[in-house]
């Protein structure tokens, strides 16, 4: 970004950028771990083509020695390993950025702003350490003795990583490194980019969204997984077919969305707590056993990590898009509970807490996230699960179990939930309208009224929760206030900072739940604002729709929707447009115009 | 020996009078009580139609979920708690049409579990439309002309995706049928037992009588149900005579049998989740 230039701060961006299945991501990777393990804070953000070989990949990696709340908005260093990847990202390079490319892939024409660096990384893979694969890491020893990375970091890291395949492929690794770094000694250092070791001594964890979730399910109680694979989400499954066979879970690989939602119903129903995660299409596959989980209040953990739709849409892109889906799929007065992950850190605790509301309130929690956040990778502190401790559900006391009725009505309106073979009654779970008893009630139709009562008596006792879990940054009661949901939190809060430090007044209100609103913290913060923007990954502005229920305000919408997630400087230039409206004073602010 | 009548539900079945299901659910009452099992311990699945009315109508505990969907809820509750006795009900179209596709896998998947599917050869609850197995050119409501396709033959279907106990009654050979549904509950893994239990209302071409006709018992003929292409062979038996009995049954590990969790033994539900040791796995990600 162009403050780097002038801050004291390291704050850099890197992107390496090549053919998809080449060792794009990997090399991204053990730059991630490297630079977290050597003291940095990382946040980093991917692109890959949905082909498996072939296509565009890119791997962008932010590194500071301060908290990160976005992936940056340009890029300080290009490692370009053919020109498509030069071409396509040369243009986003800050003014004295610096390009590492393949010379032997391509020559780059000298450019006006960028600081170029020729290095043949194939050849000297192939001629100085014989395998031509490893010219990624010989681009890694190039990137360490430029910009002052410890080499020895990067050496550990191989060692830990490629242990497994033997001596002679670490071997073959580091000198790969090391043939990078001598390489580059020979040229004179034109860029002031430099990094050294970092400033944490303590250890944090490098973890995508998708891994911090499956990491909170398991802090949960969560020892079922079902699920059908699915991109982006399907390392979550990967994830706990690895970890919960080790402490007595299991997952299961269905036939489909449908039947990996049963096995979540049919298993929770038995008193096991479960969870399914998947993407649009198979959440769309999913919504009549949603309303299934309501009606037979059964608790329910179901993550959409979103992709852009509709249909297949583009499978390994980011969007916002499934808003309403969570919220209002299927049939029926159907509340359901919808939860939005706002970041790495976030993605563990709220995984708690989505198992604690399905529990206690006995009804499916949608978790919704994004490929943007399920595929980041994060420096996260270690996870203390005791900030948030477990809920389990209501079971029934001996007292209840004489005259057992399953959907009794309660003050609450939650009902004791008999476990088959732990508790000596019977009952039947259904989807058909039903009694107190569980019996089927379907011409019963003032019972049907106070079974729907009952329903959305748990869901509005939710409010108080949703009221609790909403953060807010900047100004309490700025002129300028901005709303947002799920991964955008940490863009937004970037850009609020930009733009205080610009002399605006303006500030962030981000809820986890969105479904139903914290609207008593809504109604607080929108005292007094003259302008209210709203930032969406999705084109109609989903959540802005929702609010525009609730409140009679002229909610400005912003609204991104090219499979991209918003960068913080495109917040700031909306802050920055909006302003100029309030401070005009002439007229009123009408979204319309904006 | 349990009474059967432990396992009498509180409601009154809402089925026609003279419906095949009503043999099919005192067969099945008469199976428990014999195998002694407490009804707390039984679970019963379902999905949508007359027959999947059935978990209302036994004292047991229930799960009457959507059409179609009953087997990945079964497998669901099974794998939660191994030590319930899980069987599932429904009829031609839950099973064998929207829910073939669980049907399948659910055979290949070999949980220790027994769908016990009512099949009348006609959509009954919906009065009256031809279903995956009703024969070819039977005129219904929605085959005004005769059905075009050719019915699915779940015996056939099963055995080929793996079903290790595969059986077939007649509710009007009440003691024959109780006793495939014993056998189906003790075999360890997935058993079907699919049911000729006429629609009086709807199907006015498989009636008692027509079956009465027809039917012969596999064991009257000394037939060997550890002999796989026989029983394939039996499968397509059909006309002027139509085998009910045991076609197929071998042991197989169940899931449960291979997954390493619970091999060990107790249900999972039995199981304290406790805190699981989060340092360990945090380790692979510093």
């Amino acid at each position: 970004m162009a403050k780097n230039s002038t801050s004291k701060h390291v704050d850099y961006v890197f992107r390496i950028g090549g053919e998809g299945g080449e060792g794009v991501i990997s090399t991204g990777e053990l730059l991630t771990l490297t630079l977290a393990r050597a003291g940095y804070e990382i946040y980093t953000f991917r692109t890959y083509p949905a082909e498996i070989k072939g296509g565009h990949a890119n791997y962008q990696v932010r590194a500071s020695d301060r908290l990160l709340l976005s992936q940056g908005t340009n890029v300080d260093v290009l490692v370009a390993f053919n020109e498509e990847a030069y071409q396509k990202h040369v243009g986003d390079l800050r003014k004295g950025g610096v390009v590492i490319y393949d010379s032997d892939s391509f020559t780059a024409a000298s450019h006006d702003s960028a600081i170029l660096y020729s290095v043949p990384l194939a050849s000297l893979a192939t001629e100085k350490v014989g395998v031509k694969l490893t010219k990624n890491i010989v681009a890694l020893g190039v990137v360490a003795h430029l910009f002052e990375i410890p080499l020895e970091a990067f050496a550990d890291l191989l060692r830990d990583r490629f242990r497994h395949k033997g001596e002679m492929v670490v071997q073959k690794n580091l000198q790969a490194l090391q043939v990078g770094a001598d390489y580059i000694k020979q040229q004179t250092k034109r860029d002031a980019i430099r990094l050294g070791p970092g400033p944490r001594q303590t250890k944090e964890l490098v973890l995508s969204g998708n891994e911090s979730f499956a990491l909170g399910a398991i802090a949960a109680g969560c020892r079922i997984y079902a699920g059908y694979p699915i991109t982006p989400a399907t390392d979550i499954m990967e994830f706990l077919a690895k970890e919960l066979p080790k402490i007595g879970g299991y997952v299961v690989q269905t036939e489909d969305e449908i039947a990996a939602v049963g096995v979540v119903l049919g298993a929770s129903y038995a008193g096991k707590k479960a969870m399914t995660a998947t993407s649009g299409p198979g959440f769309s596959l999913m919504t009549e056993m949603i309303g299934l989980a309501v009606t037979a209040e059964i608790p329910a953990v179901i993550v959409d990590v979103q992709r852009v739709g509709p249909s297949t849409g583009m499978p390994t892109k980011t969007e916002q898009g499934d808003l309403y889906l969570a919220c209002y799929g299927g049939h029926g007065n159907c509340p359901r509970i919808v939860l939005a992950l706002s970041s790495v850190e976030d993605a563990f605790y709220s995984a708690i807490r989505a198992f604690n509301i399905a529990e206690q309130f006995q009804m499916p929690v949608i978790v919704l996230s994004d490929q943007y956040l399920g595929h980041r990778k994060a420096t996260v502190p270690v996870p203390d699960p005791s900030k948030v401790p477990v809920i389990n559900r209501r079971t029934p006391t001996p007292e209840e179990l004489k005259q057992y009725k399953r959907y009794s009505f309660t003050s609450t309106h939650i009902s004791p939930m008999a476990i088959p073979g732990v508790h000596e009654v019977g009952y039947v779970a259904t989807g058909l309208e039903h009694d107190e008893i569980g019996y089927p009630a379907a011409s019963n139709h003032l019972n049907h009224l106070a079974m729907t009562r009952k329903r959305y008596g748990k869901f509005h006792q939710v409010e108080a929760i949703a009221n609790e879990l909403t953060r807010q940054y900047g100004e309490e009661h700025p002129e300028i206030a901005i709303i947002g949901w799920g991964s955008t939190e940490g863009v937004i809060r970037e850009a609020v900072q930009l733009a205080l430090e610009a002399g605006y007044s303006v500030g962030a209100l981000h809820p986890k739940i969105v479904y139903p609103q914290p609207l008593a913290r809504l109604r607080a913060f929108l005292e007094g604002a003259k302008a209210v923007i709203i930032p969406e990954v999705n084109f109609t502005g989903q959540f802005a729709t929702l609010l525009r229920k609730r409140f009679a305000v002229d909610f400005i919408q912003l609204n991104k929707c090219i499979g991209l997630p918003f960068t913080p400087q495109e917040i700031v230039d909306k802050i920055e447009e909006v302003a100029r409206h309030v401070n005009s004073r002439r007229r009123e602010v009408h979204a319309a115009k904006l | 020996m349990a009474e059967v009548k432990e396992f009498a539900g509180k409601i009154k079945p809402d089925w026609c009078p003279g419906c095949g299901d009503y043999g099919v659910l005192n067969a099945l009452q008469r199976a428990l009580a014999d195998l002694d099992i407490a009804p707390h311990n039984v679970l019963v699945v379902s999905g949508i139609g007359c027959s999947s009315n059935l978990p209302g109508f036994i004292n047991a505990y229930g799960f009457h979920g959507l059409h179609g969907r009953s087997l990945p809820v079964a497998a669901g509750a099974r794998l939660a708690n191994h030590g319930l006795t899980v069987l599932v009900t429904g009829g031609d179209g839950d099973g064998y049409g929207i829910g073939v596709g669980h049907f399948v896998h659910t055979c290949r998947r070999n949980i220790n579990m027994t769908y016990i599917v009512m099949d009348n050869q006609i959509y009954g609850l919906t009065t009256g439309q031809a279903s995956p197995t009703t024969e070819k050119d039977i005129r219904t409501k929605s085959t005004p002309e005769g059905t075009i396709e050719i019915p699915l033959n779940p015996i056939a279907l099963a055995l080929t995706c793996g079903a290790t106990y595969v059986a077939r009654g007649f509710s009007g050979e009440n003691l024959q049928l109780a006793n495939l549904l014993k056998g189906a509950i003790e075999h360890k893994g997935f058993s079907l037992v699919d049911v000729f239990s006429p629609c009086v209302t709807y199907n006015k071409h498989n009636t008692y009588p027509w079956f009465r006709e027809r039917v012969y018992k596999l064991e009257d003929e000394r037939h060997d149900p550890s002999d796989f292409r026989l029983a394939m062979e039996k499968a397509f038996e059909w006309g002027a005579r139509i085998p009910i009995g045991l076609f197929y049954k071998v042991e197989r590990p169940t899931y449960e049998d291979e997954d390493p969790t619970l091999r060990s033994g107790i249900p999972l539900v039995k199981q304290p989740a406790g805190r699981a040791n989060l340092a360990e796995i945090m380790q692979d990600f510093m």
